[in-house]
C-alpha cells in the first residue's frame, strides 16, 4: 500500500529539467558502486528466473515430479531415486527448494514488475490527464482515486479475487486495481506544479499539440517522483501477493511464488524445519534489496535539484 | 473557499454513495452467508428457515434498499454471527486497533525521523547506506513472517515479553486502553513494532530524500553563509521544512496503518478490528463487513479531504479550484 | 482527570497482581482454543466451540462422554414408552447457578424456546422438531410424543442445552453475550465475556456432577495455529487445542509439554460427480477435450482412483500421524461400525488395470478441488493426491481455495470431485448416512450435506428402515448393510478420519473427546482423579 505519499507532497517546484543525454545518465549512475553491484545482481536473478527450467534440478510445477515421501528432507539431502542432490531441502510435498525458489522467482518478479508497470500506466495517464484537463475530469479522477484509497488493499484485492478466481493474472490484476491510485496521486501533484511552470507556457504558446505537451515535456519532469514510488511498489506488490498467499488467496498451490513458498514454510518454523520458509525468504529479500539498490541510484540521478 | 469546500463536501458524500454501492455488491458478491453459518448437520427446511432469518431470501437490489434506508438512520445492520449491531461491535473493538496504530506511528517517528535526518545529512557515510539498506527489509519482509519471528525469539525463546493477547485493560471514557497498564504495555511491544516496521522504512527515506533537496536550497546557503551553527541550520530551518511533508504522509498512512493491522493482529491475537474482519471475512458476515468497509472509506475520505484542505492553505501555488 | 489517574494506577498495581497464565494459584487454569466462540446463547449459533462453552455453562438432558456414548446428564434416566413416546426421568435437586430450581417445566419451556430463537444462523429446531407434544407428568417426569418412530431422541438432546423458565422467559442472545444471562446448571458460570477475545469462568460450586477442579478458567481465543502452539511454549497459556500437526513432532519431543489425543469423528473424505451423465466440468480427455459421458458414473473408474491413493503416506507424511487410513464413515468400536470394510488398499496397477477395463488405457484429465483454510492440511492433500493420481495415468490439476469460496460453489455442484469433511458428531451411523449418501430430499431432511449428489435406492432403503427401529441391535445391523453397500460402491471415497491433539503444560492431564469439544471440566492437575 502506500507510499502514495512519496510523492505528491515532495511535489515542489524542480530547477529546469533538461533532458538528460543517455551517456551522462549512465556515468551519473555508476558512480555508485552499491548501485553497480544492486544492478548486477538484480540481472543475475532475472537470468536465474529466466532460465529456470534448464538450470533447474526438478520442475516444482509438476505433480508426477514430486513425491510426498521426499517431504521436508534437510538441504543436502538426496532423491529417494537417488538422482540430484536437494541442496536447499524439500517441502512437505517434496518440492525440491532451490527449484522451487527459482520458478517461484518467475512468478514473483513477474507478478511484481507486471503489476507495476501496468499500474504505473494505468495510474499516470490518467493522474496526467487530471492535471492537465482540470475541472470536472480532474475532480472525477481524483474522487476515483479517493475511492481506491480509501479502500484497505487487502480487502480490495480479497473481493477482486474472490470474484475472479485464482491465478497469476488475477493476483496481477488485483495489485493494478489496488495500486493504480498512488501512482495517480504522485504525478498529479508533480503535474499541478509543472504545469504552471514557464516551460509548459512557452510550449503551449508555441501552440504544440496537447499530447506533445503531456509526453515530451510534463512526464519526463514527473518522473522522478514515479520512480521512487515505482521502485517501493514493486518491492511492495512483491510483499503483498506474500500476504494474500498467506491469507489463501494468492498464486495457486501448485505453482507457489516466493511468497508462497514462504507462507508455506511458516507453518513449520516452530518445528525447526526453518529451510522451508527462510531460503525462499531470502530470496524475496535479495531480490528486492537489488530492485531498491538501482531504484535509489535512479532517483538520485534523476532527481535535478540534487544537482550542484 | 466555501464554494470549494461545499462543492467537497458533496463530492465525497458523492464517493460514500457510490463506495456503499460498491462494497455492498463487493461483500455480496463472496460465497453464500448460509452455507458457512449453518450446522452442516442442518436439513433443507432449517437452511431455508436461516435464508429467510437473515434476509437473504430477498432481491439483491431489495437488500440494498433495505440497508441503504437503515444506514441512513445511523444503523448498519445486526451482525449475522453475535446478533448484535454491527456498529457496535465494530466500535468496541475499535480502541485496541486504534493504540496500537498510534504507537505504531509513533515508533515510526521516533526511530525513521533521527535515522532519516542522519542518512540525509551525510548520504556517503557507510552508515547511512546502512540505515537506507536496512529500510528496504521493512517493506519487503512480510509482516506475518516478520511477527511469527518475533514471538519466537521474545516470547518463546528469551520470555521477555508476553506471546499474544491484549492483557489488562484500564476503562477510561468507556473504552478499554491497554497502554494504561504495565501489562498491557508488554503485551503491546511486539504488535507495535511489528506494525510500524513499513512505516519506520518509509518515514526514514522521506527524511533523507526532503533533507537531501533542502541543504541545497538556497535559503539554507544563505543560513550557513550568515554564519549560523550547523545545529540551528539543521533542526530550525531544514528540521522544520521537512516535517510538512513527512507528517503528510504519515498522516495519509495512518488509515492504511489502520487496514493493514489486519495481518498484525491476527498474528498477535490482537482482539481489535482487524481482527474482527478477518473472522467476519471467514464466516462472511456480511453486516459486519459491510459496516467495517464503510466505516474505513468515511475514514479516508475525511482524511483525504483535510489534507487537501491544508495543503491548498500551505501551498498557494496549487489552487485546488481547480480551474484553468 | 484525578479519576482517570486512579483508575490507571489501581488498573497498573492490578495487572502487576495478575500476570495473566501464570499458574499463580493451583485452581486457575488459562487455555486457548483455535475457534472463536460467536455466541453465549445456546440456542442461537450452533457451532462446535459454542457448543463446547455451553457445556460448561449449561446441561443438556443427555450428554456423550469422551468416545460419544450417550450418557445420564439432567436426565437420570429414559425409555421408550411406545413407538412414538420417550419418557425422560428428571435429576431432582438440581439447581442453576441463581438458585432457581431445575424441573421438568424447565425443560418443556426450553423445548419451546430453541425453534423460536430471533436471527438464528443456524438453530438448534432441527433437534426438536422430531416433538410433536411435550407432556410434564410431575416435576421430574417427562414424556415426549413423535409422529413416527424416533430412536434417535436421546442422542439429539444432547445438543439442546436447559434453560430456566423463570429466568429465560424473555432473554434475549445479546442477554446470553453480556453476561446476565448466561445461567444454567453447568460446572462453570461465566464471568466475563470480551468478544472474540476471551471468557472467564469461575466453579459452580452447586454443581450436581464431578465438581471441575478449577476455581477461575480464563477461556482464550488464538486463531493463529503457530500463535497459539508460541503462547504454549511461552507459558503465556497452559493448554491448547487444535495443535498443528506440524508442531506434533516438536511438542512430542519437549520436556515442558504433554499431548493428549484421541482418534475423533472426522472423515475426510472426497465426494465425486454423480449429477451428470454427460460432460463432468473438470475431467477432460488427455487432449483438454471434455469427455462426452462423466467417468465418474462407472463404479470401476471410482474404485480405481480409490486404489491410487496411498493412504498410509497422507497419514504418515501429510498428517504427520495425527489420522487413520479410513475406509468408512466412523472409527473402531463406533456403533454400526463394519468390522469388515477395511480401507482400500494402495495399488496404482490394480487401478491403471482398472481404468483400461472402463475404457481409459490412457487414463484422463481431471481436477481435484478443495478448501486451503478449513481441516488440517487440506490443500496438502489434495496436492498429495493429485502426485498419486498422475503417477497411475490420471493427470491431475489441484486447485485449492478459501472454504468462503469453496463451498458455496461445492454446494452448487460446480465441481467434478472435491475433498470435504465430515464429523459425525452422535457417533453412530446413521448421521452421516443420511447427511452424505442419501438421496437428497427436502421432505426427510436427508441428503442436504450430499454435494456430490449420490444417489442409491438400496442404500435409501436400508436407511429408511433403520431410521424407524428402536432396538438398538436391529437397527445397528441396517445401518452397517446400508454402509457397506454405499462403499462398496465407491459412493464417497473415503481418506482418512483425524486424531484430536490437544497439547498443555507439564503437571496438566486432560480427557481427550472425539467430538473435538474443548472444555475446561476435562482439564485436571495431572495425578488427581477423575
Amino acid at each position: 500500500m502506500s507510499s502514495t505519499a512519496a510523492g505528491s507532497p515532495l511535489a515542489r517546484p524542480q530547477a529546469a529539467a533538461v533532458e538528460t543525454p543517455l551517456r551522462r545518465f549512465i556515468s551519473e549512475f555508476a558512480e555508485s558502486r552499491l548501485a553497480l553491484f544492486g544492478l548486477g545482481l538484480f540481472l543475475l536473478i532475472v537470468a536465474a528466473a529466466l532460465l529456470a527450467p534448464w538450470i533447474a534440478p526438478q520442475n516444482p510445477y509438476d505433480l508426477a515430479q514430486l513425491d510426498i515421501m521426499d517431504g521436508r528432507l534437510e538441504p543436502g539431502s538426496r532423491n529417494g531415486a537417488d538422482t540430484f542432490i536437494y541442496w536447499l531441502g524439500t517441502d512437505d510435498q517434496g518440492r525440491d527448494m532451490l527449484s522451487g525458489i527459482l520458478y517461484g522467482l518467475r512468478i514473483s518478479l513477474s507478478v511484481g514488475a507486471g503489476s507495476a508497470i501496468l499500474a504505473c500506466l494505468v495510474g499516470a495517464s490518467l493522474g496526467m490527464l487530471a492535471a492537465y484537463a482540470g475541472g470536472r475530469t480532474d475532480g472525477l479522477i481524483m474522487r476515483l482515486v479517493d475511492l481506491q484509497l480509501s479502500f484497505p488493499a487487502i480487502l480490495a484485492a480479497l473481493m477482486i479475487l474472490a470474484f475472479l478466481g485464482k491465478g497469476i493474472l488475477n493476483v496481477v490484476i488485483a495489485l493494478v486495481v489496488v495500486e493504480w491510485a498512488y501512482y495517480a496521486r504522485t504525478v498529479r501533484g508533480t503535474a499541478l506544479v509543472e504545469r504552471r511552470r514557464e516551460y509548459i507556457e512557452a510550449a503551449q504558446c508555441l501552440a504544440l499539440p496537447t499530447r506533445r505537451i503531456i509526453f515530451r515535456h510534463l512526464l519526463p519532469n514527473c518522473l522522478p517522483p514515479l520512480i521512487v514510488v515505482g521502485t517501493m511498489q514493486v518491492a511492495r506488490a512483491i510483499a503483498l501477493e506474500a500476504t494474500l498467499s498467506f491469507l489463501g488467496l494468492g498464486v495457486p498451490i501448485t505453482e507457489p511464488s516466493l511468497g508462497l513458498l514462504i507462507a508455506n514454510g511458516y507453518e513449520y518454523m516452530l518445528s525447526g524445519k526453518y529451510w522451508i520458509s527462510f531460503y525462499p525468504g531470502i530470496a524475496l529479500l535479495v531480490t528486492i534489496v537489488s530492485i531498491n539498490l538501482v531504484g535509489d541510484q535512479l532517483r538520485d540521478v534523476l532527481n535535478p535539484r540534487l544537482k550542484k | 473557499m466555501t464554494v470549494f469546500l461545499l462543492r467537497r463536501l458533496l463530492q465525497a458524500a458523492a464517493v460514500v454513495l457510490v463506495m456503499s454501492l460498491l462494497v455492498f455488491l463487493g461483500v455480496y458478491a463472496i460465497g453464500d452467508p448460509v452455507e458457512i453459518l449453518i450446522s452442516p448437520e442442518a436439513d433443507q427446511i432449517e437452511r431455508e428457515r436461516a435464508i429467510q432469518a437473515l434476509g437473504l431470501d430477498l432481491p439483491l437490489w431489495q437488500q440494498y434498499l433495505v440497508f441503504l434506508g437503515r444506514a441512513l438512520q445511523g444503523d448498519l445492520g445486526l451482525s449475522f454471527v453475535f446478533n448484535e449491531p454491527a456498529l457496535r461491535l465494530i466500535l468496541d473493538r475499535m480502541p485496541a486497533t486504534l493504540e496500537l496504530a498510534v504507537g505504531a506511528t509513533l515508533v515510526a517517528l521516533v526511530i525513521g525521523l533521527p535515522l532519516g535526518l542522519y542518512a540525509g545529512l551525510r548520504p556517503h557515510s557507510p552508515v547511512s547506506k546502512g540505515i537506507l539498506a536496512g529500510s528496504i527489509l521493512g517493506f519487503s519482509l512480510p509482516t506475518f513472517w516478520v511477527g511469527l519471528m518475533l514471538i519466537m525469539v521474545f516470547a518463546v525463546q528469551l520470555g521477555w515479553l508476553p506471546s499474544t493477547g491484549r492483557g489488562e485493560t484500564v476503562t477510561v471514557l468507556g473504552m478499554r486502553w491497554s497502554f494504561l497498564t504495565r501489562d498491557g504495555l508488554a503485551h503491546m511491544v511486539m504488535p507495535t513494532v511489528n506494525l510500524s516496521l513499513f512505516k519506520t522504512s518509509l518515514v526514514i527515506r522521506l527524511t533523507r530524500a526532503g533533507v537531501r533537496e533542502t541543504m541545497l536550497m538556497d535559503y539554507v546557503k544563505f543560513a550557513r553563509a550568515k554564519g549560523l551553527s550547523p545545529a540551528r541550520i539543521t533542526f530550525v530551518h531544514v528540521f522544520k521544512n521537512i516535517l510538512i511533508p513527512v507528517v503528510t504522509v504519515v498522516g495519509l498512512e495512518f488509515g492504511g496503518t489502520i487496514a493493514f493491522s489486519v495481518v498484525t493482529e491476527s498474528v498477535f491475537a490482537w482482539p481489535g478490528m482487524g481482527k474482527l474482519i478477518i473472522d467476519s471475512i471467514n464466516v462472511l458476515d456480511r453486516p459486519v463487513m459491510v459496516a467495517y468497509l464503510m466505516i474505513i472509506v468515511l475514514m479516508f475520505i475525511t482524511i483525504n479531504l483535510v489534507v487537501d484542505i491544508t495543503y491548498s492553505l500551505l501551498d498557494p501555488r496549487v489552487r485546488l479550484e481547480g480551474k484553468s | 482527570m484525578g479519576g482517570c489517574f486512579r483508575a490507571a494506577l489501581s488498573g497498573a498495581v492490578l495487572a502487576w497482581m495478575l500476570l495473566p497464565g501464570m499458574p499463580a494459584r493451583a485452581q486457575e487454569l488459562t487455555m486457548a482454543v483455535g475457534a472463536p466462540v460467536t455466541s453465549l446463547d445456546p440456542h442461537y449459533h450452533q457451532l462446535s466451540p459454542n457448543t463446547a462453552v455451553a457445556q460448561m455453562i449449561f446441561s443438556g438432558l443427555t450428554a456423550t462422554d469422551g468416545h460419544a456414548r450417550i450418557v445420564p446428564d439432567l436426565a437420570e434416566s429414559w425409555r421408550a414408552v411406545d413407538a412414538t413416546t420417550w419418557e425422560f426421568r428428571l435429576r431432582p435437586g438440581v439447581r442453576f447457578h441463581n438458585g432457581s430450581d431445575f424441573t421438568a417445566e424447565d425443560v418443556a419451556f426450553t423445548f419451546q424456546r430453541v425453534p423460536n430463537v430471533p436471527n438464528s444462523p443456524s438453530s438448534y429446531a432441527i433437534y426438536t422438531r422430531p416433538i410433536r407434544e411435550v407432556q410434564v407428568v410431575d416435576a421430574h417426569t417427562l414424556r415426549l410424543k413423535t409422529a413416527a418412530p424416533y430412536p434417535l431422541m436421546p442422542t439429539d438432546l444432547v445438543s439442546v442445552m436447559i434453560l430456566d423458565a423463570e429466568t429465560h422467559a424473555k432473554a434475549t442472545t445479546e442477554g446470553f453475550n453480556a453476561g446476565p444471562m448466561a445461567v444454567g446448571t453447568g460446572p462453570f458460570r461465566m464471568v466475563s465475556h470480551r468478544n472474540g477475545d476471551r471468557i472467564l469462568f469461575e466453579r459452580n460450586e452447586g454443581y450436581f456432577g464431578t465438581p471441575p477442579a478449577w476455581q477461575r478458567v480464563t477461556y482464550r481465543m488464538i486463531t493463529n495455529d503457530a500463535a497459539r502452539t508460541a503462547a504454549l511454549l511461552a507459558g503465556d497459556v497452559a493448554f491448547i487445542d487444535q495443535v498443528p500437526t506440524s508442531d506434533l513432532a516438536k511438542l512430542r519431543g519437549d520436556a515442558r509439554v504433554a499431548l493428549s489425543e484421541i482418534t475423533g469423528l472426522r472423515l475426510i473424505y472426497l465426494a465425486l460427480d454423480h449429477a451428470r451423465r454427460e460432460a463432468s466440468p473438470f475431467v477432460a480427455d488427455n487432449e483438454g477435450k471434455p469427455l462426452p459421458r462423466n467417468p465418474l458414473q462407472d463404479v470401476r473408474v471410482r474404485r480405481a482412483l480409490s486404489m491410487a491413493i496411498d493412504r498410509g503416506a497422507i497419514v504418515e507424511r501429510v498428517m504427520e500421524g495425527a489420522a487413520i487410513p479410513a475406509g468408512q464413515f466412523l472409527p473402531e468400536g463406533s456403533f454400526s461400525y463394519v468390522s469388515d470394510l477395511a480401507p482400500t488398499p494402495y495399488d496404482p496397477e490394480g487401478a491403471k488395470r482398472l481404468l483400461a477395463e472402463a475404457g481409459f488405457p490412457q487414463g484422463f484429465r481431471i481436477t481435484l478441488h478443495g478448501p486451503n483454510d478449513r481441516y488440517p492440511n487440506d490443500a496438502r492433500i489434495i496436492q498429495a493426491i493429485g502426485q498419486m493420481w498422475s503417477r497411475a495415468g490420471v493427470r491431475t490439476a489441484v486447485e485449492a481455495q478459501p472454504w468462503t469460496t469453496f463451498i458455496a460453489r461445492a454446494g452448487k455442484q460446480e465441481f467434478s470431485i472435491f475433498l470435504q469433511g465430515w464429523g459425525s458428531s452422535s457417533g453412530e451411523g446413521s448421521n452421516p448416512l443420511r447427511n452424505l449418501t442419501a438421496t437428497p430430499d427436502r421432505e426427510k431432511g436427508y441428503g442436504a450435506s450430499n454435494r456430490g449428489r449420490y444417489s442409491n435406492p438400496e442404500v435409501d432403503r436400508l436407511l429408511g428402515e433403520a431410521m424407524q427401529e428402536l432396538d438398538d441391535a436391529k437397527r445397528e445391523a441396517l445401518l452397517q448393510a446400508a454402509t457397506r453397500v454405499a462403499f462398496e460402491d465407491v459412493g464417497i471415497l473415503p481418506l482418512h478420519i483425524q486424531k484430536n491433539v490437544w497439547a498443555m503444560r507439564k503437571g496438566l492431564a486432560h480427557g481427550p473427546r472425539a467430538d473435538e469439544l474443548t472444555r475446561a471440566q476435562d482439564i485436571r492437575p495431572a495425578g488427581a482423579t477423575r
